[in-house]
């Protein structure tokens, strides 16, 4: 076997064990375990009515906000992992030009703050 | 065949071996960390905790885990089968697959890769997607509230992860996690990074939903939060995962800040070939001192209230930890001590 398979092989096994095994216990229970469904037993859990409308609502946009906020973040530290592990090698013009990056994101971070995005209230 | 044999068969045979070596203890330690659980919330309410089932209570996982299967597994109606039955799994394997690439000692590790911290991010990321699932395919409106706000409590605190991550990368030079233990032989980073050590454990308590941060679950509001539907093993398996995923970041801290494996002292017994006799004790030891304030922070703080929390990542550990990351690079240039 070639060296990428050897080090990434164990990982594919280890990934297969770990789903069929989460398989094989909820199957279990259905298995084991007698089932007995009836039409309120089925039904969403709410305060002791049934439910009015439909779960999936509309809900406050400021939750797209954060995950726009996090991908460019994300991509940040996505950008930062090769860096940190080269600095030694890339020396000062490698650095300055990570610095000059990170000052235009944090730029847009102040402007995102000054705006208000950050709020919860 | 017998080619065949040597080269293909005869390595997964041994591999598969391994990964029971590593799933059956974890399950046991995942089952126990429950139990360890209610005797410290028990301890410090000066109550005695569980102490029926067993000697001082120590068959009381397996009585739980025994009842959970057999109970019934209710699919409400309006949900979406498929989904809601792969949320569970897809979260208790991921809790599972991180540790793939966990050393336990130099050379012990199944997966020796070179991108080891990234895989271990990554994996921690995909967490999101098994209670976004069971949120939206229960069709519960708690279920639904509780999932929005976990994806956008964890997804804040990743990114503070991230920086502390990258801070340590650039003391130790590699993504490979036995590099980064073998270079703390000098200095554990917990002591010279010990800020982000901070940052990244209030950012873990965050990351597994854990108490003071446990607002997606939030009892006394949302009931259970995104798996309010669940029960029985479903149920179990989110259960599981949670608290596997607190022992993963617990081994993540340790390899990260407390050096993995390494002796906090380097004297006999502990030296030469001795130390491998003791690495997994000092690594389990470890382990179980950050778990330990996972329990001891849920018994002491107050849960936040969700502005706080949102302040609290997006305007203190981010600027925070982004600082600090430039801080830390900008010494380690102009001093010269870039690992090469």
């Amino acid at each position: 076997m070639d060296s990428l398979l050897r080090e990434y092989l164990p990982i594919l096994i280890f990934i297969g064990v770990a789903v069929a095994l989460a398989t094989v216990i909820v199957l279990a229970s259905f298995l084991v375990a007698r089932q007995n469904p009836d039409s309120e037993k089925l039904s969403p859990y709410e305060c002791g009515f049934e439910p009015f409308a439909d779960a999936r609502s509309k809900f406050d946009v400021r939750f797209y906000l954060v995950s726009i906020l996090f991908i460019i973040f994300d991509l940040e530290v996505a950008f930062l992992f090769p860096w940190a592990v080269s600095l030694g090698s890339i020396g000062l013009f490698g650095f300055w030009s990570m610095i000059v990056f990170l000052a235009v994101l944090t730029v847009g971070f102040i402007y995102e703050w000054k705006k208000g995005a950050l709020e919860w209230e | 065949m017998a080619d065949f044999w040597q080269g293909y068969a005869l390595p997964v045979v041994i591999t598969v071996a391994e990964i029971v070596a590593i799933i059956v203890p974890l399950l046991v330690a995942i089952a126990y960390l429950t139990y360890a659980e209610r005797k410290v919330l028990a301890w410090a309410q000066l109550r005695k905790g569980p102490n029926v089932v067993g000697p001082f209570g120590l068959l009381q996982p397996i009585a739980d885990g025994a009842k959970l299967l057999f109970k019934e597994t209710v699919i409400p109606s309006g949900a979406n089968r498929v989904v809601f039955l792969a949320a569970p799994i897809l979260t208790f394997s991921l809790s599972l697959m991180a540790w793939a690439v966990i050393p336990f000692d130099k050379g012990v590790v199944l997966a020796n890769i070179n991108v080891g911290i990234l895989y271990l991010f990554a994996i921690s990321s995909l967490g999101v997607y098994g209670i976004v699932m069971a949120g939206w395919s229960s069709n519960s409106k708690y279920a639904f509230l509780g999932a929005l706000r976990s994806a956008a409590q964890m997804v804040s605190y990743e990114v503070s992860m991230g920086f502390v991550i990258v801070t340590v990368l650039l003391c130790a030079g590699s993504l490979n996690l036995t590099a980064i233990v073998e270079a703390q032989r000098t200095i554990w980073y917990a002591i010279p990074l010990l800020p982000m050590f901070v940052v990244f454990f209030i950012s873990v308590l965050a990351e597994t939903n854990r108490s003071p941060f446990d607002l997606p679950e939030g009892e006394s509001e949302l009931v259970a939060g995104f798996f309010v539907e669940y029960s029985a093993m479903s149920f179990a398996l989110f259960y599981l995962g949670e608290y596997g995923s607190m022992i993963l970041m617990s081994a993540m801290t340790s390899i990260l800040f407390l050096g993995g494996w390494l002796a906090p002292f380097n004297l006999e017994p502990f030296t030469g070939l001795a130390a491998h006799l003791w690495a997994g004790f000092w690594f389990a030891l470890k382990v179980a001192l950050v778990l330990f304030c996972f329990l001891w922070v849920r018994a002491t703080v107050p849960r936040f209230r969700y502005d706080q929390l949102m302040r609290l990542g997006w305007k203190v550990f981010l600027p925070f930890s982004l600082f600090w990351l430039v801080l830390t690079a900008g010494v380690l240039v102009t001093t010269g001590w870039l690992p090469k």
